[in-house]
Order: C-alpha cells, then sequence, then structure tokens
C-alpha cells in the first residue's frame, strides 16, 4: 500500500509508465498480427496448393508433364494425382487456376475432402464450377453462377464462393484447366501421395530423366519470397518495442529513485527485503499484464488499419494473396502479453537490483550526480565501442539478410550510447566558453540534466535516424525507380492478343498501319535456374532496345551476341542469385533440353521476385517451340497511342486480351510502388511519436526533481518566466544536438539498408541518393517534437507556486 | 438380373452426389432421370464375343467383377475379389482427354479365414490410366490388370496389390459363357428394369497371393461377371443379397435377392449344368433365408445363409469363411468367400448391400 501510494501522487509517472509499455506492445503486436496473417494466408494457400506438405513430381527441366507420362506412372503403382496450374486475369484482377483431379487426389490434402470438389459429377463435367474464395468473388464483383471472361477471352466454370479456398485462387477440375490455359494434354505437376500403396521403382527407371521429384519445401515460393518484406516489418517493429523500452525503463527508474526513502523507511521499521521485491514484481506484472492488454487492443487497431496497404504490397510485389479481414489467433495474445511482460521486467531489473542490494541504512546520495554519472558515461562509452565492433566485424564477415539486421542492430545500439557522451562533451565544450554566470549554470546544469534525459534522447535519436534512413532509402528507391521505369517502358503501347492466330493477325494490320513505326514481339517462356522460377523474354532487334534498355553490366557487343542467338540478358537478382556475371556461362533448362548460353549483360528489374532473362526471339522460338505468341508493343507518336489503342479495340474487339498504354503502365507500377513504401512511412510515423512520448516522459519525470537545482537560481533573482526559457532552450539545444547527430546515423542506416539489406532481401542494389531536403525537415520534426515535450513540464514549471520552490530549502535535499 | 447392378448404379450415384456413409438404397432414388441420354436395356439384342467384353460408352455403368475361392497346400481356404467398373457421368458425345465423362473404379480384396484386406482405386477415363480392351481381352485400372493371353484367349492373368496384399493369378477357361435370363437380357424388377448380363463361372485358378508379407501358392475357380445398363432400379430397393456357387458336382449357381422397403421382395437366378447349359431360376423356386447376423461397425449384417431351391432338391446351408468381410470402399458392402454344406457340398461368394 505504502509503494502504491507512490503512483497516486504521481499520476504522470504513471501514465507515462503506462503509455510507453502499451505502445511499445501496440506496434509490436501490430506488427506481429499483420506477419500472422500474411503467414496464416500463406499456409492456407500452400496447404492446398501444394496438397498439404506433400511432395511432387515436376519436369526435370521445369517444363510441363505430358498426360502419358503421368498414366505410365499411375500404370507402374504411382499414387500421383495430376495438377495444371498457371494464372489468368479477369479485369484488373490477377488469378491463380488450380486444376485437380479429384478422383485421385491424395485423401490427406485438404482438396479432397473440401466441398464442390467432392460433388464429382458438377465439378468434373461441363461447364464445371469454379471455386473461389468469397473476397476473391468480391474483388471481382462477380456473383454466384457468373462466368467471367479472362484476358484470353475464355470463359470460366460458374463461379461458387468457397471460404476454404485461399485468396487470389480459382480451384477447377483439370480439364477446365487445361482448357482455359491452353494446355490440352498437359499438366503441370504431379502430386505425390504420403504413403504410397503399391511398392514404387526408383523414379528413374519409370520415367527416365523427364521427371523429377520435389520435396514441399521447394515448393513454398510465396513464403520464401515474402520472407524479407516480413522480416522488415518485424525489424521495425522491433525497433518500435526498443523504443517503447526505453520509455518503461526510464519511468520505472524514477520511480525506484524516488520510492528508495520509502523502501528505506519500510526496510527499517522491519518489513523483509523479500516481501517489498515480492511487492515491487507483483507491481510491474500487474502493470505489464494491464498496459499490455491495452497495447494489444490498440496493436490490432494498428494492424486492421495498416492490413490493406500490406495486403496490396505483398500483392503487388509478390502476387501474394493475403486475406483482407485481420483474424488474430489466440497465440498472438499470449505471445504479445508474454513479450510485453518480459521487456517491462527487463526495464525494471536494473531498479529491482538496486533495491534489493541497498544497504538499509544508507543515505540518498543526489548530489554524488556527477560522479555517478561520468562513471556510468565511461561504461556506456565500452557498450558502445563493443556494438560498433560487432557491427563492423558481422560486415566484414557475415552473409545474409540477418547479417545486415545484426549490422544495423549494432549500429544504431552503439549510437545511441555514444549519444550521451558525445552531448557531454558538446556541453563541457559550451560551458569552458561561458561568460557569464548564467550562462555557465546553464551548460552545468544541462549535463546534469544529461543523466535522466539521455534514455529519452537516444530513443529520438534512433527514430530520428529510422526516419533518415528509411526516407533516404524510399526516396532514393523512388529516383531510381521512376528513371528506370522511363528507361525501360519505351514503347508507347503494350498489348497481348487471346491467341497466336489473332496475335499474328492484329499484328499484319499493325505492320500495315503509316503511324506504327515499330511491331516488337515480347514472347514468354518460363524455366527455372537453380530452382528458381524465371521468366525468359524473346525480343527482336530493335534500335529501342540498344538506345533505351538499361544495362548494369555489359559486354562490349552485347546486343549483337545476344542477337546471334547464343548469348542471353539476365536481371540483377537472377545474376545475383546463381552467381552470374557477363561472360559466365550459363545452362539453361528449355522444353526441348539445356541450352548452353553465355551471359551478354545484366540489367536491373527492381521489384520483381521472379528471375528473368532475355534472349533473341528466334533463339526463343527455337528453345520453346510452343510458346504463346501473343505479346507485343508498339512504337506511335505519344499523342497518337490513345487513337491507335481505340482503333485496335475497334478493329479487333475481344481479340485484344489486354491493351496499356505507356502512362498508365506507369502509373500502375508506380502505385505499387508507393503501396509498398505507405506501411514502412506508416510504421516509420508511429516510431517518432513513440519517441516523442519518451521525451514528454522524461521531462515529467524529471519536472520535480528539477525544482532543487532551480530553486538556488531562482532565489539569486532568476525570474520564473527567464527560468521556463531557459529550460525550454536547453530542451532545444539537446535535441537539435540530437537531430545533427541522427543525420549522420540515418545515413548510415540508409547505406546499411540499400547496401546489405536490399540486396540480400530483394536481390538488387540501389544508387544511394542523399536528399539534404529531408535533413532540415528531421531538424525541424526534431525540434516540433521536444517543443511538443516540453510544453506541459514548461507549463508546470512556470506554475510552481514560491512556496514550492522554498520547500526545497526547508527539506533535507 | 444381377443385384450388382444395383450397386453400379449407386456407384454411379455415388460419384454424383457423394454420400459416402448413406445407405446405398437412399441413393437409388431419382436415378431414373440421371439414364436419360443414355442407352437402354432391350431385350432381343444378341450378346456378342468378343465385343462385348469391351466398353459399351452409351449405356451410363458396366463392371467387369471376378470371384475367386482359393486353397493352398495345406488345404487353407482364401477368397480373391477383382472389380472394375465404368461410369458415365453425362451422357452426350465423347470427348477425349480428362474432358472425359466417363470414370472407373476398381476394387480389390483377399480374405482368410482371419484376414480380410481390400482397397480402391479411382481413376478419369480418356487418358489410358483405366480401361477395357475387347480384344486382347485387357482390363485395368493404375497397375491392377485383368488381361487374356493374346495368343491363348481362354487364359488370362490377374494382378492387384494393395498396401498388406497382393496377387498374380493365372485363369484359365474350362467351360463356355453363360447367358443370364432371355440370352443375356436379364430383368431386375418386375416394372421391367434389366441390364445386359453374362458370366464365365468355369475359370480353374493358380497362382499366389501375398498376404502379410508372406508368399502363399493358392489354387481353386473362379467366376467371371460381365454385366452393363443405363436404367436405375425402383426407389424403394434397399439393398440385395448375391449368391454365386461352385457346386462340388461341377454344377453352378447364381442366385440374387432384392430387399424392397415395403415388401415383396424380388428374387431370380441361374442353374448351370456342369456342360455350361443354363436353366432360369423361378422367383418361387427360390427360398433364401438368413439363420446368423454379425454385428460390424454398427451395421448387423446376415452372414449365414438357408438356400433352398425346390426344383433342383438343393436343401443347403452357406457359411462365411470370416464374418468379417466388409468391404469399407466408398460404398460400403459385404463380399467375402462361402463355404456351402447340405445336400450338396461346395464353395462360392456372397455379396450383401444396404445393411
Amino acid at each position: 500500500m505504502t509503494l502504491l501510494s507512490h503512483w497516486r501522487r504521481h499520476p504522470a509517472s504513471f501514465a507515462t509508465l503506462f503509455i510507453g509499455l502499451a505502445v511499445a506492445t501496440a506496434l509490436w503486436s501490430g506488427v506481429q498480427a499483420l506477419n500472422q496473417q500474411a503467414r496464416s494466408s500463406y499456409d492456407r494457400a500452400a496447404a492446398v496448393i501444394s496438397g498439404g506438405g506433400l511432395r511432387s513430381i515436376v519436369g526435370a527441366q521445369g517444363g510441363p508433364i505430358s498426360e502419358a507420362q503421368y498414366v505410365t506412372l499411375r500404370r507402374d503403382g504411382w499414387k500421383v494425382s495430376p495438377v495444371v496450374e498457371g494464372t489468368a486475369r479477369v479485369g484488373d484482377v490477377a488469378l491463380r487456376l488450380l486444376g485437380v483431379e479429384p478422383l485421385t487426389l491424395p485423401r490427406t490434402s485438404p482438396l479432397a475432402t473440401m466441398e464442390g470438389v467432392r460433388e464429382f459429377k458438377a465439378f468434373m463435367t461441363p461447364p464445371w464450377r469454379a471455386l473461389i474464395a468469397p473476397e476473391t468473388l468480391a474483388e471481382l464483383k462477380a456473383s454466384e453462377g457468373d462466368r467471367p471472361l479472362t484476358d484470353r477471352a475464355r470463359q470460366l466454370p460458374p463461379l461458387q464462393a468457397n471460404p476454404d479456398v485461399p485468396p487470389g485462387l480459382v480451384l477447377i477440375d483439370i480439364a477446365a484447366a487445361q482448357d482455359i490455359l491452353d494446355r490440352r494434354g498437359r499438366v503441370t505437376r504431379l502430386m505425390l501421395a504420403p504413403k504410397t500403396e503399391a511398392p514404387v521403382d526408383d523414379l528413374k527407371a519409370v520415367a527416365g530423366e523427364e521427371l523429377r521429384l520435389v520435396e514441399p519445401e521447394e515448393m513454398q515460393d510465396l513464403e520464401r519470397l515474402t520472407e524479407s518484406f516480413h522480416m522488415n516489418l518485424t525489424a521495425f517493429g522491433l525497433l518500435a518495442f526498443f523504443v517503447g523500452l526505453f520509455i518503461v525503463h526510464a519511468s520505472m527508474g524514477l520511480a525506484f529513485e524516488q520510492r528508495l526513502p520509502a523502501v528505506r523507511t519500510m526496510r527499517a521499521v522491519g518489513v523483509s527485503q523479500h516481501v517489498i521485491m515480492g511487492a515491487m514484481l507483483a507491481e510491474v506484472v500487474v502493470l505489464a499484464l494491464a498496459a499490455g492488454t491495452a497495447g494489444m487492443i490498440c496493436g490490432y487497431a494498428i494492424a486492421a488499419g495498416l492490413l490493406p496497404d500490406v495486403t496490396a504490397s505483398l500483392e503487388g510485389l509478390y502476387g501474394a494473396h493475403v486475406a483482407g479481414r485481420l483474424a488474430v489467433e489466440p497465440a498472438w495474445w499470449i505471445s504479445g502479453l508474454a513479450m510485453t511482460l518480459l521487456g517491462a521486467i527487463a526495464a525494471a531489473a536494473v531498479g529491482l537490483v538496486k533495491t534489493y542490494r541497498m544497504p538499509v541504512l544508507a543515505i540518498a546520495q543526489p548530489l554524488a550526480w556527477r560522479q555517478a554519472h561520468e562513471r556510468h558515461l565511461a561504461q556506456q562509452g565500452a557498450l558502445a565501442a563493443a556494438a560498433l565492433a560487432v557491427a563492423l566485424l558481422t560486415y566484414l564477415l557475415g552473409t545474409g539478410l540477418l547479417a545486415g539486421f545484426i549490422v544495423i542492430a549494432g549500429v544504431l545500439v552503439g549510437a545511441a550510447l555514444l549519444l550521451p557522451l558525445a552531448l557531454a562533451a558538446l556541453l563541457v565544450a559550451g560551458e569552458s566558453r561561458a561568460r557569464s554566470a548564467l550562462s555557465q549554470w546553464f551548460f552545468a546544469d544541462s549535463r546534469q540534466q544529461l543523466s535522466g534525459l539521455s534514455l529519452a534522447l537516444m530513443a529520438l535519436l534512433l527514430a530520428l535516424a529510422a526516419n533518415v534512413g528509411v526516407g533516404t532509402m524510399v526516396d532514393g528507391f523512388r529516383k531510381t525507380f521512376t528513371g528506370w521505369l522511363d528507361e525501360r517502358l519505351v514503347s508507347e503501347v503494350y498489348f497481348d492478343a487471346t491467341g497466336d492466330a489473332e496475335a499474328d493477325r492484329i499484328a499484319g494490320w499493325l505492320e500495315r498501319r503509316s503511324d506504327v513505326t515499330a511491331v516488337l514481339p515480347f514472347w514468354k517462356a518460363e524455366t527455372r535456374l537453380a530452382a528458381w522460377p524465371v521468366d525468359v523474354f524473346g525480343f527482336r532487334d530493335h534500335a529501342t532496345y540498344r538506345e533505351h534498355f538499361p544495362l548494369i553490366a555489359a559486354a562490349s557487343d552485347v546486343w549483337d551476341r545476344v542477337h546471334a542467338g547464343r548469348a542471353v540478358l539476365v536481371s540483377e537478382q537472377l545474376a545475383r542469385r546463381t552467381r552470374l556475371a557477363v561472360g559466365s556461362p550459363v545452362d539453361i533448362p528449355t522444353s526441348i533440353g539445356i541450352w548452353g548460353a553465355e551471359v551478354a549483360g545484366i540489367y536491373p528489374d527492381y521489384g520483381n521476385p521472379k528471375g528473368q532473362l532475355r534472349i533473341d526471339l528466334d533463339a526463343l522460338l527455337s528453345h520453346w517451340p510452343d510458346v504463346r505468341r501473343t505479346s507485343y508493343s508498339l512504337r506511335v507518336a505519344p499523342d497518337q497511342a490513345a487513337a491507335l489503342i481505340r482503333s485496335m479495340q475497334a478493329e479487333f474487339g475481344a481479340a485484344i486480351g489486354r491493351i496499356i498504354d505507356q502512362s498508365s503502365l506507369k502509373a500502375i507500377s508506380t502505385r505499387i510502388f508507393e503501396k509498398t513504401f505507405a506501411v514502412t512511412a506508416a510504421l516509420n510515423s508511429l516510431t517518432l511519436i513513440v519517441s516523442g512520448i519518451a521525451l514528454v516522459a522524461s521531462l515529467l519525470t524529471l519536472g520535480n526533481q528539477r525544482l532543487a537545482q532551480m530553486a538556488p537560481v531562482w532565489a539569486v533573482g532568476v525570474t520564473r518566466r527567464r527560468l521556463a526559457t531557459l529550460e525550454l532552450a536547453k530542451i532545444l539545444l539537446l535535441a537539435a544536438a540530437t537531430a545533427c547527430l541522427a543525420i549522420p546515423l540515418g545515413l548510415a542506416l540508409a547505406w546499411c539498408l540499400v547496401a546489405i539489406v536490399n540486396v540480400e532481401a530483394f536481390g538488387w542494389r540501389l544508387p544511394l541518393h542523399v536528399f539534404p531536403a529531408q535533413w532540415l525537415e528531421v531538424m525541424g520534426l526534431a525540434i516540433l517534437t521536444s517543443l511538443v515535450a516540453s510544453i506541459a513540464p514548461l507549463v508546470r514549471l512556470g506554475r510552481t507556486s514560491a512556496a514550492d520552490l522554498l520547500k526545497v530549502f526547508a527539506n533535507e535535499r | 438380373m444381377s443385384v450388382r447392378c444395383i450397386q453400379a448404379c449407386a456407384a454411379a450415384m455415388l460419384l454424383q452426389v457423394t454420400v459416402l456413409t448413406a445407405t446405398l438404397a437412399d441413393g437409388f432414388a431419382g436415378l431414373g432421370e440421371e439414364a436419360r441420354g443414355f442407352a437402354e436395356v432391350v431385350p432381343g439384342r444378341p450378346i456378342s464375343l468378343p465385343r462385348d467384353f469391351g466398353t459399351h460408352d452409351d449405356f451410363r455403368i458396366e463392371w467387369w467383377y471376378l470371384t475367386a475361392n482359393l486353397h493352398d497346400s495345406t488345404g487353407a481356404s482364401f477368397g480373391v475379389q477383382w472389380t472394375l467398373f465404368r461410369n458415365g457421368l453425362v451422357a452426350g458425345p465423347a470427348r477425349d482427354g480428362f474432358a472425359t465423362p466417363h470414370v472407373w473404379m476398381g476394387h480389390a480384396a483377399v480374405t482368410s479365414r482371419t484376414a480380410h484386406l481390400f482397397t480402391e482405386n479411382l481413376a478419369r477415363g480418356g487418358i489410358g490410366q483405366a480401361g477395357v480392351d475387347a480384344e486382347p481381352f485387357r482390363a485395368w485400372i493404375d497397375d491392377w490388370t485383368f488381361a487374356a493371353d493374346a495368343a491363348r484367349p481362354a487364359r488370362a492373368t490377374l494382378r492387384a496389390s494393395g498396401a498388406r496384399f497382393g496377387y498374380t493369378l493365372e485363369l484359365a477357361s474350362e467351360g463356355p459363357i453363360v447367358l443370364h435370363g432371355d440370352q443375356g437380357f436379364s430383368r431386375k424388377s418386375s416394372s421391367g428394369q434389366a441390364s445386359y448380363y453374362f458370366s464365365q463361372p468355369f475359370y480353374s485358378v493358380h497362382g499366389t497371393l501375398t498376404l502379410a508379407g508372406r508368399d502363399i501358392a493358392v489354387s481353386g475357380q473362379a467366376w467371371m461377371d460381365r454385366e452393363w445398363s443405363s436404367q436405375p432400379l425402383s426407389a424403394s430397393q434397399k439393398g440385395w443379397d448375391w449368391f454365386s456357387l461352385h457346386l462340388a458336382s461341377g454344377e453352378k449357381v447364381m442366385l440374387f435377392r432384392l430387399r424392397s422397403k415395403s415388401g415383396g421382395d424380388y428374387l431370380s437366378g441361374t442353374w448351370v449344368a456342369a456342360d455350361g447349359t443354363a436353366a432360369p431360376l423361378d422367383q418361387n423356386d427360390v427360398a433364401l433365408t438368413p439363420l446368423v447376423s454379425t454385428v460390424i461397425t454398427d451395421r448387423k449384417v446376415p452372414t449365414r445363409w438357408s438356400v433352398h431351391i425346390k426344383s433342383r432338391g438343393l436343401e443347403i446351408e452357406a457359411a462365411p469363411l470370416n464374418p468379417n468381410s466388409w468391404m469399407g470402399t466408398s460404398i460400403p458392402y459385404w463380399e467375402g468367400p462361402i463355404i456351402v454344406s447340405g445336400s450338396h457340398r461346395g464353395e462360392g461368394y456372397l455379396e450383401m448391400t444396404g445393411y
């Protein structure tokens, strides 16, 4: 009771503590909820698509499997079930088609028992039925029974909503899928039942070298592709959580400090150490649970608010569909609260240990602060050096995304720990130059105050640095990306016909038009390199590419070599992943065998989760004879593009699957880009808000202590108004100094993100651009934050009565 | 008439509206409409061989059904079942590939006094995963086959396997094909529904069973049924009991009883002399009486029967080799070897559905 009465006397301390814990929990749990939501969507998709962790048999060269090969395996006793997979667009919505064969589906597959699939007659006979998630049905703006047209002008079977189907997927009979995707006689892969009922020979003995067995994890492309995105989110969540814990640590430490006299008194009157410790620990637990619960609720709100952007990012970047309605599991609540509890106990540990070790008769030593603080600073300096050393070693020796994050963490922690040292040095320098007594007091007092404010300032430093770093990266990316789009999207019109014959007809018509200066086919085949999905584009030699296509590295006669049909252009991601350089040989699985080619150039392919190869069109046709020949780009005077599209639509109508002009295509790409970083920006602002709260918390809790320092200055004739102005100047000075330090730290962070994390996570490297205007913005933000944070404490100081100030002299302190 | 037709109809029904646990009889209603568009079974169409060993895609359902009574060197008895059904989901023009409307279902089982092992395969027609060729005769689904020797059509090999069993048997037909009903036109009910139905009850068998990892050399006799139809059965019929008997005298008997919900069971059968001469049995000439029931997973199934055929002086008791010969396939039923004693001795197979 005695201990609890402390909070009644210091409601502001209590509020900051509570808010600190709640905010830390909210950001962390919000990010976790988003990750969990995405993962459960992937799992739902993976369970359905891979048949619940089943092994698959695929073409050894990544090509399709013939029905005859499937029958050969079945007739040899292999319990395999054929699957036809592909994509189709309906309007703006990209759909993944999964064609299954219900009679042979392994019984362990979730599909085998799915309602709608088991109704064999309706599922397996024309017009078939298309099972689709209710949210995808809504996205298509369709109703059950509708039969929308795909971009290839094929009608989907009547739609039927089924909540077990993952979003973005259309589940149909294999015959319907073959029909819609133009894959008669072929299947994509074979699912293998977990326990085959017949003795199974070695796959090679039955199928020779043509087929290959893949483990289920090889199929989980989505999870692997999106891993880096979620790691980014997690890193942000953790950063916010630690910033929150700074607040908690600051206010807890203060509370322990303030209660030392009370504890001493209690110990003196005979309350045992264990009872006091138990009471204080219980207090922390109760507080953590209460604040944690509030934080979890806020976290849910944050996650729900960010979910649309996250789903849009994932869909735009990876084609991954995430359910749009947030659903959290009990594990989320438990792990979130546990995290808060552990964090709170860790933040309170220093205070608890201090209380535990305190000799009964020790006296408070507020005046010994200087020596103590200096010792503390030396320790912090050592820690900072250690953190920076870890960062440097990891950078030199480590590889992978995790190493990238360790480097960033080391740099951030090291810099944060160095901050008080740097500020102290700054203040010492100021003090030595100060002329008047008041300005000397100003610097000396600032140094004294530093120990109380340093944690909040560290939080501010981290938030500002994150702001600079992420801002630099995002703006740099935007600049690079738009520049790249301008170079890459040179043609004015892009279209896709519904079939080879239609495409031929349209291309012939376009060739005869005088306004169209070039008709450039870009036809696509698919393969896999190092188990990674790769698109292969064939293109014809044309000035459009020679003059505009952006290359990162290239052989001297790159275009001639490519069009000679022996060399290929490789996307940056693919080159990094498979360690290809200009001049490297590369073995490419084609539909007729392995093609040994050479790398002639490497080009940036930002934002593409798949690998990409660009090759000569004739080479494409000879290595993939059955490739779809339907996509073209057109050169036309920019002001005639719209007219050309209109006349093409009038002439060919439904034969054109998709047609788009350059500016719309750019707009779509840019929109996807903006969505991707909307989440980052939101989390960034939230982190800054948290650090603002930390500053307020520290200033508020320091307020009472500060009286002891200010009363003598007031007593010698400095007005309260003057004192308040000095206080404000002090805070602004510290904040501005912190912001100045945050800028180089932010740039270092941006460099880490661009040079390490992006390369590891996405496979491409961006040039580092700096944006000085951003720095001013950050400076302004720092000053604004500290100004807002100072208002309440200053108002309180202004209102402090003379009597209160006098009391300082009456009290023992 | 063969009651197996009902099973096949029910199988078709199952493949159209999955009612995995519903009793078969419940699935009969509404089949009449479904048959529209398929060929009709009419009297006077002569059975033509080897053509009719093959498929009849314009009919809705057909099956190739083989049961064997076998013995090892110690005299221990075994039963073997090999069944292939074809079901047309919808009538209409033939379509190739996965778009075919034909669905195939295979059942295989081995029964001993203490074990009954079975398994099921489903396959889509149109791509070669399952099918039947008339000449040389070959029926298959996945790695199960029932194929005649091209050089000696009277001989055939039968092969199937499951998780814990398998068999490879050589068959030799030692008697003529038997046509049921009126030259193969077999009535199914008093309201005129029918199927085309013939049998080869004179197979001698030798080969190997694999049971619990042990190979067992066996020999014995087998009965093959061949039947096709499009027409459904009466909604009032809830199940059937079907017997095939190999008598020690060399005579063969086929009997069935269709149980009606409203009473008034429909009985029929064929008496086959040792030389293969077949004579239909009249409904009033046959009496089938259940004696003892076995409870199998909440179902009470009569597994011991008394069988009387007055005109032939036959008064026998049919006892199961293994009363737990339950086929827990997508359409569950009881099918297993029986031992005949009484006025005649012998062995055979019993099939019961709808319990």
